[in-house]
């Protein structure tokens, strides 16, 4: 605005010392959503694979959980648990569990009913099978769901910032208020890299842990 | 702090001073509305448009699924970020329109999707029917396509518009209007009856909106399209996972 410009590479050389720092926050805020919302959400899954009638009970909740709009459900945790990591957690991990949720319970669902009779048929137990044989073909349908709840949860760790939190949004805060439209560029730009890097980094680590996956990079 | 806050949040709600005047609950309310109605309005016409458009010529299908992502990527904090730059380097001011200008740009992806996969998926054989007895492509669209793929496309302008209720909140951060003010200004003053009490009227306003447009989705399906309610929404994420990734 009013001939500011665009990018001042200049100031952010200056701050790279921050940049760091709430690169990792925002990090570390998106890893610690992500993997307690799994945490929550798989027995979820498995529970409502094998008992039908709660899947239905279940995504109601999280709907609900999903559709609280996330300044709203911060300010609303704020009064109890205070500007801190719990309260941006809380929020954050009750966004992942939808996604989750319905991403494991469709993994489950695509396994071929006769490869499970067959592994019955060979005498696996019930926990044999969930582990041995439809956790491994449900993996590409989960991992979908880690990898959209993971760029999820990257863009909204940046409301985490307006509860004092820190995160990429510190510095699109810092630019709105201070009318300085490089740190805005800055901390949108590092959101969306970090976004495209993780689903990268989680589509190499899926094919680690399981070759026989071939989930499709593109989506 | 304490288990009293929460009746005094809902003793803010009903306080006759909060009922009047500019910053009244009533008038935020409406504002929160009016800038949720502009924004799903702004978004319909180009993003019904392209889905239609795309899902009927089977063309430019990589279009939605770059949306999509992007969408998903790019946080809503930092389109508020650029829309206020823009607004206040165009007009001097600032108002509700980097608001509205965000959650447009955010309301596209959903109605996007949704128009695009609910007309891909009409049985083809339909189509090739419809056109066997004489019908124009846009006759095919009008009469065919479009009534048989409403539910989704309803799933998503329903989608975009609880995602766009939700997001209209942070205007309130660029001194915009809605109810995202009482949170940012609780905040700043330190009162938490009315953090608490904007709070709960958005996680309402959001509900409401999402049991508003399910129930107009219901009445415009076909009685065998009728599915149970779900309050979870039916959009990308999953026709996503339908599509790309359980195949594998």
């Amino acid at each position: 605005m009013t001939g500011q410009p665009f990018f001042r590479w200049d100031w952010t050389v200056d701050h790279l010392d921050d940049v760091w720092v709430q690169l990792l926050q925002h990090l570390q805020l998106t890893l610690w959503a992500v993997g307690i919302g799994l945490l929550i959400a798989f027995p979820m899954a498995v529970v409502a694979y094998r008992r039908r009638f709660l899947y239905g009970p279940f995504t109601w909740i999280t709907g609900i959980l999903y559709t609280i709009p996330s300044l709203a459900l911060f300010a609303m945790l704020v009064p109890y648990t205070g500007l801190s990591f719990t309260t941006a957690e809380i929020g954050l991990v009750s966004y992942t569990l939808l996604i989750l949720l319905r991403n494991t319970v469709a993994g489950f669902g695509g396994v071929p009913s006769d490869v499970k009779e067959a592994a019955i048929g060979m005498g696996y137990s019930p926990r044999q099978v969930l582990w041995r044989v439809e956790l491994p073909l449900a993996l590409p349908a989960i991992a979908a769901g880690v990898r959209i709840a993971t760029v999820t949860t990257i863009g909204l760790v940046t409301v985490t910032a307006l509860i004092g939190l820190g995160g990429l949004g510190h510095f699109i805060l810092l630019g709105i208020e201070r009318r300085f439209m490089t740190a805005t560029v800055l901390g949108a730009v590092l959101s969306v890299v970090l976004a495209i890097v993780m689903d990268r980094l989680l589509i190499i680590a899926e094919r680690a842990v399981a070759p026989w996956t071939r989930s499709k990079a593109a989506a | 702090m304490n288990a009293n806050l929460l009746t005094d949040a809902i003793g803010w709600l009903f306080d006759p001073a909060n009922q009047v005047g500019e910053g009244g609950i009533p008038i935020r309310v409406f504002e929160h509305v009016r800038i949720s109605a502009l924004s799903v309005g702004f978004a319909l016409v180009p993003a019904l448009g392209a889905g239609l458009a795309i899902g009927h010529l089977r063309r430019g299908e990589f279009l939605t699924v770059t949306a999509a992502n992007v969408g998903r990527a790019i946080p809503s904090l930092a389109i508020l970020g650029f829309a206020f730059y823009f607004v206040l380097d165009l007009t001097g001011r600032l108002g509700d329109w980097p608001t509205v200008i965000t959650c447009a740009v955010l309301a596209v992806p959903p109605i996007l999707t949704n128009a695009h996969v609910g007309i891909r998926e009409v049985d083809p054989d339909l189509v090739e029917a419809s056109r066997g007895m004489g019908m124009s492509g846009l006759q095919v669209l009008r009469i065919v396509e479009i009534p048989l793929a409403a539910p989704l496309i309803l799933a998503g302008i329903r989608t975009s518009a609880v995602q766009v209720v939700a997001t209209a909140t942070l205007g309130a951060i660029v001194a915009g209007g809605g109810l995202g003010r009482y949170i940012v200004d609780g905040f700043a003053q330190n009162d938490y009856e009315m953090v608490l009490g904007g709070a709960i009227l958005v996680a309402l306003l959001a509900i409401v909106t999402e049991l508003f447009f399910s129930a107009v989705e219901k009445l415009a399906s076909p009685a065998r399209a009728r599915r149970p309610t779900s309050f979870a929404p039916a959009y990308q994420e999953v026709a996503q996972v339908g599509r790309d990734d359980v195949s594998g």
